[in-house]
């Protein structure tokens, strides 16, 4: 229907041919894009993966002749149909973007006008493009919202952002790119912000939609699994430059170059589990509640084994984070107690000992902001060591420059401060916070998941080798199935405030599972590019719609 | 060797991203380049202001309370801007002015900012009780007209140096309190406070440490801005009678006791012009800590000035 005015499938929609981007930071421009060349058929989804830094959302928005404030096109060209947009006046290219071009970004919940029904911010750009008249557009964003499967279609739209879910939100914001039917839509990084299971249902309903209206896409991720399900092209970029270019199946099967090699043999690591009776901390029935709202931890039991790693696993708000505040005592359970060696813990932060504080020590997700971005990392990693175990002077610095050592990082880095150091230096840093304190137990919440795969890869040997040396037990917290495999030796399954499943990884990972384990082991995306077609398929006959 | 590829990655993908390190000196002498005339203009007559309050004896032609045989001198070689009512001279006044008028509006911003800025910084931080406790007081303090308050205040415990200081501080700190209470909220919140608490950091450190140098920039601003307001509270109450009280020479009551003087301005223009010193001296600082006050601002807001 729409190729039939648009042209057809498979002719050239978009070529841009080496263009230059450059950004100004620190006083200088710096060339963030280095001559790279894209070509994209109608109806073609073309996957941009790599690093953070690597110049993929730059790229991304340069397809619609856009730079950021602080970046601008340098050179190259952009035919976007025949209409060049480096050349094209401000106001043609405000005719293009939310008619025939579309961006679908990252994080929705801070892309919508919270104070409009999403209805409204559904059919904008459409109605104001002059393409559709309102009620046609609302008639025709609510079968958007049907083939993007999502719940009440008719009524949904009546809603505002902050009542729907994440993923529904992702999806609402898709059905906003589709409703102008434009020729291509950016994907930044769409499902990057939810959980597993919502990221397949997002997925599935953006796959099918893009199909269903020929539309041409750009999807950007650094989640190989992800793009391996969307994409037909693969491009790889690394530090503004291509690396490789393939279509999605000989990437997959023979990569060429060795980043990208290093790229698809991230998830590899896998820990041999071991058992151990010695339990170190013991959580025994706990409930908890934030202050007069319902309980967020039901009877929750966890035994944690010394000198291993129990990983706790579950989607958003299953509990697992609250369970790990309860541990360190942030929120003193309402019921149960907390045993650690055999003796109780107060359950209250200022009940407990320097000495008990020291032990057990904590990980964030966020390196950004579990450091204070005014103090460097002399002082970030040094307090520990005069707060716990009273260093200072030449004797601290000694401590401070082995810890140094143990993370991997030079010593320069100790006169940085945070904002100076990249993503997984800053894990690093945090994870030599934790060790300072010589602790026994280290609670890592999300440690790698706001990190590249490379740079995760990284953090994990790093800590399973801290594991081995320093005897070091873990209680790592986790919605990645991945994660779990390499670094876990017990499982703990959580859903809504109660303990699924636990017990050893192996038992966990293998069949029979429970509903809950099954449906959370089977939405971690696989490299396999028909993964996404078999799981619907399966799922589809395991449930007969009723 | 494991972590060949992160290093790699980041040495070259993070490099550019890197601030180059400066010393403080060079960080200052940068920033200096960059300010626009206005904030230099308002730097310059603040630093003239300090330079007179901390010399007022060597650079004043007379006592500050001299007192000579001839009131209401015409502006002349002797008496550069003539004398008052008492016959003391105009000029020296001027200049010992800065010290006590400016001197004593920031003794009592420093202070308004200790009261205010660790109660709001309390606050942020024990929420609960203390909060509510706290913050409603200030809103009942805030709820009466400050000037009227003030005034108040000081005809019940009498105009001296310190209680003026003491009771304008007091008022001014439920300002200072709200400001603080709100940016440190922001910052409460972070992972590395919660960091600091796990570690049994104590409520002091946390405070001095962790939030202080997080929530500076907004303070520095408001503390510009309150020292103006101070500044022109006493001005306001000296003018009325009840500030710094004489022989004290003070701007706000030199521009009472020659106020008269204006109404010879068809006679003598210089002598009408008289009043107008003093007020022109409050007005000028006031307008200087402005200027420098909003160049603070658009450096520390973090907009960047498009490319």
């Amino acid at each position: 229907m729409s190729t039939d005015k648009k042209g057809q499938k498979g002719d050239i929609l978009l070529e841009m041919h080496g263009i230059v981007i450059d950004g100004y930071s620190d006083d200088r421009w710096h060339e963030i894009i280095k001559g790279v060349d894209v070509v994209l058929k109608r109806g073609e989804i073309m996957g941009l993966i790599g690093e953070s830094g690597a110049g993929k959302s730059t790229l991304g928005l340069a397809a619609m002749g856009f730079a950021k404030p602080g970046c601008k096109i340098n050179g190259g060209s952009i035919i976007f149909d025949g209409i060049d947009l480096i050349k094209a006046s401000e106001d043609d290219k405000r005719k293009l973007r939310g008619s025939r071009i579309a961006y679908v970004a990252q994080s929705a919940a801070a892309s919508f006008n919270p104070s409009h029904r999403l209805i409204n911010q559904t059919v904008e750009s459409a109605v104001r493009h002059g393409i559709k008249s309102e009620s046609e557009a609302k008639a025709d964003a609510r079968a958007l919202y049907r083939d993007l499967q999502l719940p009440n279609p008719d009524s949904i739209g009546d809603r505002y952002p902050h009542q729907v879910s994440g993923g529904q939100l992702q999806r609402v914001m898709t059905a906003m790119a589709m409703s102008p039917r434009p020729d291509l839509i950016i994907f930044d990084e769409p499902t990057t912000a939810l959980d597993v299971t919502t990221q397949v249902e997002v997925l599935a309903s953006m796959r099918e939609i893009v199909e269903q209206y020929h539309t041409a896409a750009i999807y950007i991720t650094h989640d190989l699994a992800v793009v391996a399900q969307m994409a037909d092209v693969i491009k790889v970029l690394r530090y503004g430059e291509t690396i490789e270019d393939a279509d999605t199946r000989t990437m997959l099967a023979n990569p060429e170059k060795e980043y990208t090699k290093s790229l698809w043999s991230v998830r590899s690591i896998e820990k041999q589990e071991e058992e151990s009776e010695d339990i170190i901390l013991r959580v025994d029935h706990i409930d908890a509640s934030y202050t007069g709202s319902a309980k967020v931890l039901d009877d929750v039991s966890i035994e944690v084994p010394r000198g291993h790693t129990v990983a706790i696993v579950g989607e958003s708000g299953s509990g697992k984070s609250t369970a790990a505040r309860a541990i360190t005592g942030l929120l003193p359970p309402s019921k149960g107690q907390i045993l650690y060696n055999g003796k109780p813990l107060p359950p209250a932060l200022k009940e407990r000992s320097v000495d008990q504080l020291q032990k057990i020590q904590m990980i964030y997700q966020m390196a950004d902001t579990a450091m204070n971005p005014r103090q460097t990392i002399r002082d970030i990693i040094g307090r520990p060591l005069e707060f716990y175990l009273g260093l200072k002077g030449r004797e601290r610095d000694q401590r401070l420059l082995e810890l140094m050592e143990m993370i991997e990082l030079d010593e320069s880095f100790i006169n940085r401060l945070p904002a100076e150091l990249s993503g997984g230096q800053k894990q690093r840093i945090c994870i030599a916070r934790a060790l300072a304190a010589n602790p026994e137990l280290i609670i890592c919440d999300e440690v790698t998941s706001a990190l590249d795969q490379i740079v995760q890869k990284g953090i994990l040997e790093l800590l399973l080798r801290l594991q081995r040396e320093l005897g070091l037990t873990y209680i790592f917290i986790t919605h990645d199935i991945a994660t779990v495999k390499a670094i876990s030796d017990q499982i703990v399954v959580m859903l809504e405030g109660r303990v699924v499943e636990q017990g050893m990884k192996s038992e966990i990972l293998a069949p029979p599972y429970p509903d809950y384990t099954k449906l959370l082991l089977s939405s971690v995306p696989e490299m396999d590019p028909d993964w996404l077609t078999g799981l619907l398929k399966e799922r589809a006959q395991d449930q007969p719609p009723t | 060797m494991s972590n060949g590829g992160e290093q790699g990655y980041s040495a070259a993908g993070e490099v550019s991203m890197l601030k180059a390190r400066r010393t403080l000196l060079e960080n200052i002498w940068r920033g200096l380049k960059s300010a626009p005339p206005t904030a230099l203009f308002g730097m310059v007559v603040i630093l003239i202001y300090v330079f007179f309050a901390l010399f007022a004896p060597l650079l004043a032609p007379y006592g500050e309370a001299e007192i000579f045989d001839l009131s209401y001198a015409p502006w002349s070689d002797e008496f550069m801007f003539g004398t008052d009512q008492l016959g003391r001279d105009v000029l020296s006044r001027l200049i010992y002015g800065a010290r006590n008028t400016v001197g004593i509006a920031f003794a009592t911003t420093v202070l308004a900012f200790l009261i205010g800025g660790s109660l709001g910084i309390t606050a942020a931080l024990s929420r609960g009780w203390l909060d509510d406790l706290i913050s409603r007081s200030v809103d009942v303090l805030m709820a009466i007209p400050s000037l009227i308050f003030a005034l108040i205040l000081i005809s019940m415990f009498g105009a001296t140096a310190t209680n003026l200081i003491l009771i304008i501080a007091v008022l001014d700190a439920t300002r200072v309190f709200r400001v603080t209470r709100a940016v440190s909220l922001n910052v409460v919140v972070m992972d590395y406070v919660e960091a600091a608490r796990l570690r049994g950091e104590g409520l002091s450190w946390v405070m001095r440490r962790e939030i202080l140098p997080n929530i500076l920039p907004p303070l520095i601003v408001e503390f510009g801005l309150r020292f103006c307001f101070v500044f022109l509270t006493i001005a306001a109450l000296s003018f009325l009678g009840v500030g710094i009280q004489p022989p004290t020479a003070d701007w706000g009551s030199m521009v009472r006791e020659t106020a008269g003087l204006i109404q010879f301005a068809e006679y003598d223009l210089t002598a009408a012009m008289t009043p107008m010193l003093p007020a022109a001296a409050i007005a000028l600082l006031t307008v200087a800590v402005n200027f420098v006050v909003d160049w603070f601002l658009h450096k520390t807001s973090g907009l960047k000035d498009e490319h």
